[in-house]
């Protein structure tokens, strides 16, 4: 970048551009004048979407006819509470687990992995799967690595899983989520209403945007691979309204320079030599067959599930928070619900206090909305 | 957690790179990256490995994007997620910025 740009002008010239944003705008709206109905709703599926959504102010910038909703788009959000209790349970019980800084405080039954830590639970925060690896290399206790994360993350714990000479005191607690099964219980959730997708441009990095292909023709709906920043979305979803318009069900990739048709295929090999898909409970939101990833069969010794007898019983006699009841996380990411709908947003639940996962993690549809303000007009 | 942050290798050691992350180096595994890559490519690092080699042409772009989102204000999460990736590494060592 050229030193000579002032931070404000840099700031115009690539986040708002404000002449390409308009144009983008504009040409969204004549497509939708083009559909001619009022109301054209569409999903992403990707945290990092909805913070340039929000923090740009983007929703208020499009035509209201569009609706842009998030859906489960976190894997810390989607992560289920008996996944957070098997995590608590082991540190409780003296193992030391390390976990992406992102998990600690996710509502758990009875607790959060910062509260498990509080009352004397071993929990160590790791930036990598292999970081977990060095805690294990420099201590003969168990350290038991809770894995959280969509598939690009995944495939950082399967090689980590491949490397030789692994310390005999190493373990994981997959609870690795895969996002396209999820697509598909969303497209037939009744009242959602999804014309078309928005595909997260990360994840696609390593499966690449033919992956796809089998929702669309299933479903009869786009999918768009769309990048982060505010013209890459602006510009996926005007992609998005002409193929709901030509009634063109197909995958578009407006994120090339990260994103190609077959994906990084030495991740996706690494990523399901080590993992197969199973289902699981995401949280809120459904059972999602092969929702979940799970080491295979070979690495049962690595698998913590396996190794240790870990039992939930003493956590399970706690009825969880009562305020969680009323969390409407759920209908929020399955998009018949916006976090105003909660009596609890920016009440009770706070981003320093919170009730549900969705205003725990940077990704969560609530935590975004309660940082910039919420949308004033959905 | 979820954040790809693009970095410049400067030296390769096996399945080990050493990259510079807006001046800070730290190290990034290569074990799962599709393309050799060798001292000046620049590469999408997640979680500590990195998952795509950047064409050459799209550099510039990505990179003054996290350049910006680096520079803004506290408070703003999403710069917080990229300060978090680059800054959380352990036995990271803290250099002068080595930008072209
Ligand atoms: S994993 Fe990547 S694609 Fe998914 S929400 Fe996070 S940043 Fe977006
Ligand atoms: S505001 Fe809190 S309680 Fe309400 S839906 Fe969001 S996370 Fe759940």
């Amino acid at each position: 970048m050229p030193e000579t740009l002032a931070r404000d002008d840099v700031y115009e010239l690539k986040f708002r551009d404000p002449v390409k944003a308009r144009a983008l705008t504009a040409a969204i709206e004549r497509v939708l004048d083009e559909i001619g109905r009022d109301r054209v709703s569409v999903m992403h599926v990707c945290g990092s979407h909805e913070q340039s959504i929000a923090k740009f102010g983007l929703r208020s910038a499009l035509p209201r006819r569009l609706s842009v909703i998030m859906g489960p788009g976190c894997p810390v959000c989607v992560t289920d509470m008996p996944e957070v209790d098997e995590a608590v349970a082991l540190a409780l019980d003296g193992k030391i687990v390390a976990t992406y800084g992102d998990m600690l405080k996710v509502p758990g039954t009875a607790m959060s992995l910062a509260e498990a830590e509080a009352q004397g639970g071993r929990v160590e925060v790791v930036y990598s799967a292999s970081q977990a690896i060095d805690l294990a290399r420099g201590t003969d206790e168990e350290v038991v690595f809770f894995a959280s994360g969509f598939e690009t993350t995944a495939v950082a714990t399967a090689a980590v899983v491949l490397q030789e000479d692994m310390p005999a005191n190493f373990s994981v607690l997959s609870a690795h989520k895969y996002i396209p099964p999820v697509m598909e219980i969303v497209a037939e959730m009744p009242g959602t209403n999804v014309e078309g997708f928005l595909a997260a441009g990360h994840a696609a990095t390593i499966t690449g945007s033919a992956i796809f292909e089998r929702f669309v023709e299933r479903h009869g709906i786009p999918v768009v691979v769309a990048g982060f920043e505010p013209l890459d979305i602006l510009a996926g979803l005007l992609k998005l309204v002409e193929l709901i318009r030509d009634g063109s069900a197909e995958v578009a990739n407006t994120f090339p320079r990260c994103v190609t048709a077959e994906g990084n295929r030495v991740a996706q090999e690494r990523l399901w030599r080590v993992f197969r898909a199973t289902g699981g409970n995401w949280r809120g939101i459904a059972h999602v067959p092969n929702g979940n990833l799970r080491l295979r069969d070979e690495f049962a010794e690595l698998d913590a599930r396996l190794r240790f007898d870990i039992d939930l019983k003493p956590l399970w006699g706690h009825a969880p928070h009562k305020l969680l009841q009323s969390c409407i996380c759920g209908d929020i990411m399955a998009g018949v619900a916006a976090p105003s709908d909660c009596d609890l947003f920016g009440n009770e639940c706070l981003p320093g206090n919170p009730v549900g996962a969705c205003m725990v993690s940077n990704e969560g549809t609530c935590k975004i909305w309660h940082q910039y303000g919420g949308h004033p007009e959905l | 957690m979820c954040l790809g942050v693009p970095g410049k290798v400067v030296s390769v050691d096996g399945q080990v790179a050493l990259v510079d992350f807006f001046g800070v180096r730290r190290e990034t595994r290569l074990d799962v990256i599709d393309e050799a890559v060798g001292p000046g490519d620049y590469v999408l690092n997640h979680v500590g490995f990195a998952i795509r080699k950047i064409p050459a042409g799209d550099i510039q772009e990505t990179l003054s994007l996290y350049e910006i989102l680096l520079r803004e204000a506290g408070g703003d999460m999403m710069a917080d997620d990229v300060r978090g990736e680059i800054e959380a590494s352990r036995d990271a060592a803290p250099e002068e910025a080595a930008r072209a």
